[in-house]
């Protein structure tokens, strides 16, 4: 495939250079993946620069991997080399919000122009199958009763899994600052931990565990959504009276000190490739779930989610 | 015997010839971005990713396994006759290995990698095949406060490689563990010791250290020595292929390396690299020569060697079992058997029985093709050490350089590449052993993360470790360990 997208991106190149350039098609845009290549963010890109050549909103699409740190690697170069390119999208999300916070980033998501909120997963309770914590209201008293004795386990600190766990503990009445939040590194770990006992209960996005949770190894107490999820039969918090609510969601942004014009531009780019049935068909392969929003009112979004996630991550004390 | 004919109906799947073309391609892909430091079948999966949508799922695993075991049998060559390890799992086989090859014994020595590899790769197959369930239910009984004394068992096993000053061992040891605090801290995501620079956020690469110390280091110790610079290297002496005696020394290092890699690679954090340290040090214990270690033993390769494809063996347990990956590449292939919307764990064997029996049987075929290739490859590598020292040297450093650029393309790694370097060719200078600041580094992080978590879990009771048996089991094993050496004096031939 990619020798496939490489002659297609010569291809444009040479046709750009002998028509006109068409009005609506942008004419070489790089996606920047802020991960290593397989995970989440690559795989947006790569699906988004798939999508966007054949769907003809771009012409020539690049995808590149700048990982590390959680994306703040990736971020601080973005927003230096890539100032006032109308032609560049970086690929971000929440882990990147809590990333920003944790690592002490200069450079944090408000310096770049917001774009679109593309998909996200939510987020599943679990505990092992042979557990006393039978429902959410058992977990969520025995972190009331004493919060210390109820190791959670998921990915790394500050993370979407520690954000979710610190939410929780907040909305329980426990007290928030005590939470015994045990961070693993990579999924397998994480798993291995809970089907072996070793934590009390365990936080992951749901395709992560759906095999286990569906071959009754782990038992889901409860999803994150806020509503009920197609094809999904397990309760959402909020259904069980734990009024929280997150997606661990993934969107673009450009680089900061873009016109109007370029901003436009690209947010009519996305919504195009968002409104094609190629992109519908990325979605149903990939199981992502749909949770587009754009321009202004990604904007809005996005910085109400960087408040919350600095108040959650300081009252766990990750974050001063 | 259920699972045997299941195997054998597996084999009838893996034999067309369009499956064993992708073995084949998997397996040469493998050897070569084994050869390359930097690159690892992690990454070259992840980049290959998207064939998945134009191959047949079989055709597709078959290719990755093949891939996978091929990076391990390549990294060995490499690490043997170049001193440059491709894979951090053999970096313990380029201790001895590159001895050996530095003394004529560069055939024997790639023998002994090559037949163990295949040894352990189908002993470990087997196990997969037989064994997979037990393996499992080890795997999961493994928490923080198990895999903390484990890691101090495998610390104790550093001691084979301290060298002739234990002081200076023990620098180097420090130096590693040092090395390995830099970056995010992950259980609370605190930033320690990155003056400043984002690239070190998710800490140092281990192959970038491990080149560096290692490869490197050489290239300038051997350009600062005229002696040396005008030594040449005899690269056949003595006989091509193992001798009788060869075989005598390797066939039990295989096995004892086997029983040791092949559990590692199904614990979650047991890695390949670990295994390769436990063999060294009992293949050094147990030895009658144990005055030959550090100057070409050939158990110091045989064992390794054997125990890091064992390990690539175990990771795939738990993988095809539980669904529970215990590496970067079982997470890559974790995703691949998602993008065929498989989902690894038990059901997979009842829904796609067929799949997972045809991808064992081609990691059989897989391992015995990589034995074939590799063999009568051994007399045209040896033949890399007839080349004079300068350009040799020169070479590896071009090889070094381009592998460890290749991964990020960060100008910042090959900075690091060459402070490590400079660092290497100190240490060779002031006579300071390499090989304990790399196991300080793989070691450091993981004991310090999992007695945290440990703590996190018991609120601060440090009893867990000997409350917990298999942590105690393991406890005990360490204060035997470094009791042993005092009381017991092994023979002398």
């Amino acid at each position: 495939m990619n020798k496939r997208t490489f002659v297609k991106a010569m291809a444009a190149a040479l046709m750009a250079g002998f028509m006109s350039v068409e009005a609506l098609a942008l004419d070489n845009l790089t996606i920047i993946a802020p991960a290593k290549p397989g995970g989440g963010w690559d795989q947006t890109a790569r699906a988004m620069a798939d999508v966007m050549q054949a769907g003809g909103q771009a012409k020539a699409v690049t995808v590149e991997n700048v990982a590390g740190a959680g994306g703040t690697v990736g971020l601080a170069q973005f927003t230096d080399k890539n100032k006032g390119d109308g032609n560049a999208l970086l690929v971000n999300g929440l882990v990147m919000v809590g990333a920003v916070l944790t690592n002490k980033s200069p450079v944090s998501l408000t310096d770049t122009t917001p774009i679109a909120r593309l998909t996200g997963e939510y987020e599943v309770v679990v505990v092992p199958a042979n557990s006393p914590h039978k429902t959410l209201a058992d977990l969520t008293a025995a972190l009331k009763a004493d919060i210390g004795s109820v190791a959670i386990g998921g990915g790394s600190a500050g993370g979407t899994d520690h954000i979710l766990a610190g939410l929780i503990a907040q909305a329980a009445g426990a007290d928030a600052a005590k939470l015994n939040y045990v961070p693993f590194s990579g999924g397998g770990e994480a798993l291995a931990a809970i089907m072996g006992g070793h934590v009390a209960a365990g936080i992951s996005g749901y395709g992560e565990w759906e095999g286990q949770i569906k071959s009754g190894e782990l038992r889901a107490l409860g999803i994150s959504a806020g509503a009920k999820v197609e094809g999904i039969d397990i309760a959402t918090l909020k259904e069980q009276g734990v009024d929280v609510e997150l997606a661990n969601w993934r969107s673009v942004v450009a680089a900061p000190g873009i016109t109007d014009d370029q901003k436009k531009e690209l947010v009519a780019a996305v919504d195009a490739m968002h409104a094609s049935d190629a992109w519908k068909k990325v979605l149903a392969d990939k199981k992502w779930i749909d949770l587009y929003m754009s321009g202004d009112e990604f904007g809005a979004y996005l910085a109400s989610e960087n408040d919350r996630v600095t108040g959650v991550l300081k009252t766990i004390g990750l974050v001063q | 015997m259920n699972a045997l004919e299941q195997l054998l109906q597996g084999f009838a799947g893996a034999i067309t010839l369009e499956n064993l073309g992708w073995s084949l391609l998997g397996v040469t892909l493998g050897t070569f971005i084994g050869i390359l430091p930097g690159i690892g079948p992690a990454l070259t999966i992840a980049l290959l990713l998207p064939i998945t949508g134009y191959l047949e799922p079989t055709s597709a695993f078959i290719m990755f396994g093949g891939l996978y075991y091929g990076a391990m049998y390549g990294s060995s060559t490499t690490s043997i006759l170049l001193n440059t390890p491709g894979e951090s799992g053999s970096i313990i086989t380029a201790i001895e290995g590159n001895m050996m090859a530095r003394s004529g014994r560069g055939a024997p020595a790639l023998a002994t990698a090559a037949i163990g590899s295949f040894v352990a790769g189908t002993i470990g197959t087997l196990l997969l095949t037989f064994f997979a369930p037990v393996v499992v239910k080890l795997a999961i009984a493994f928490g923080p406060a198990e895999y903390f004394a484990l890691m101090i068992l495998a610390f104790t096993t550093a001691s084979a490689m301290l060298g002739s000053h234990v002081y200076k061992g023990l620098t180097s040891l420090a130096l590693g563990i040092a090395l390995g605090l830099i970056g995010i801290d992950e259980l609370t995501g605190q930033v320690r010791l990155v003056f400043g620079y984002a690239q070190l956020l998710d800490g140092i690469d281990l192959v970038v250290v491990a080149v560096g110390l290692f490869a490197v280091g050489e290239c300038l110790y051997v350009a600062s020595r005229k002696e040396l610079r005008e030594v040449t290297v005899e690269a056949v002496g003595g006989s091509l292929w193992m001798t009788r005696e060869d075989w005598r020394r390797s066939w039990k290092p295989w096995l004892r390396g086997t029983a040791l890699g092949f559990p590692f690679g199904a614990l979650p954090a047991g890695g390949t690299e670990i295994p390769t340290f436990l063999s060294y040090f009992f293949e050094k214990k147990l030895s009658r020569r144990p005055e030959e270690f550090g100057k070409g033993a050939i158990e110091g390769v045989a064992g390794p060697e054997a125990a890091n494809n064992a390990a690539v063996a175990g990771v795939l347990v738990p993988l095809l079992s539980l669904g529970l990956p215990t590496s970067a590449t079982a997470a890559i292939l974790l995703v691949a058997f998602q993008q065929y919307g498989l989902q690894p764990g038990p059901q997979l064997f009842v829904n796609s029985g067929p799949l997972v029996w045809t991808l064992i049987a081609s990691l059989f075929i897989g391992n015995a093709m990589l034995l074939v290739l590799n063999l009568p490859l051994v007399g045209l590598w040896v033949k890399l050490l007839r080349i004079p020292q300068p350009l040799l040297y020169g070479g590896i450093l071009v090889f070094s350089t381009l592998g460890v650029y290749s991964v990020n393309r960060s100008t910042f790694d090959l900075g690091l590449l060459f402070i490590t370097g400079l660092m290497g060719y100190l240490m060779r200078r002031f006579d300071f052993p390499v090989a304990p600041c790399i196991i300080g580094l793989i070691l450091g992080p993981l004991a310090e993360q999992n007695l945290r978590r440990a703590l996190s879990i018991s609120q601060g009771d440090w009893s867990v470790f000997i409350t917990h048996p298999i942590s105690l089991v393991l406890l005990i094993l360490s204060v035997i360990m470094l009791l042993l050496p005092v009381f017991w004096k092994p023979r002398t031939a």
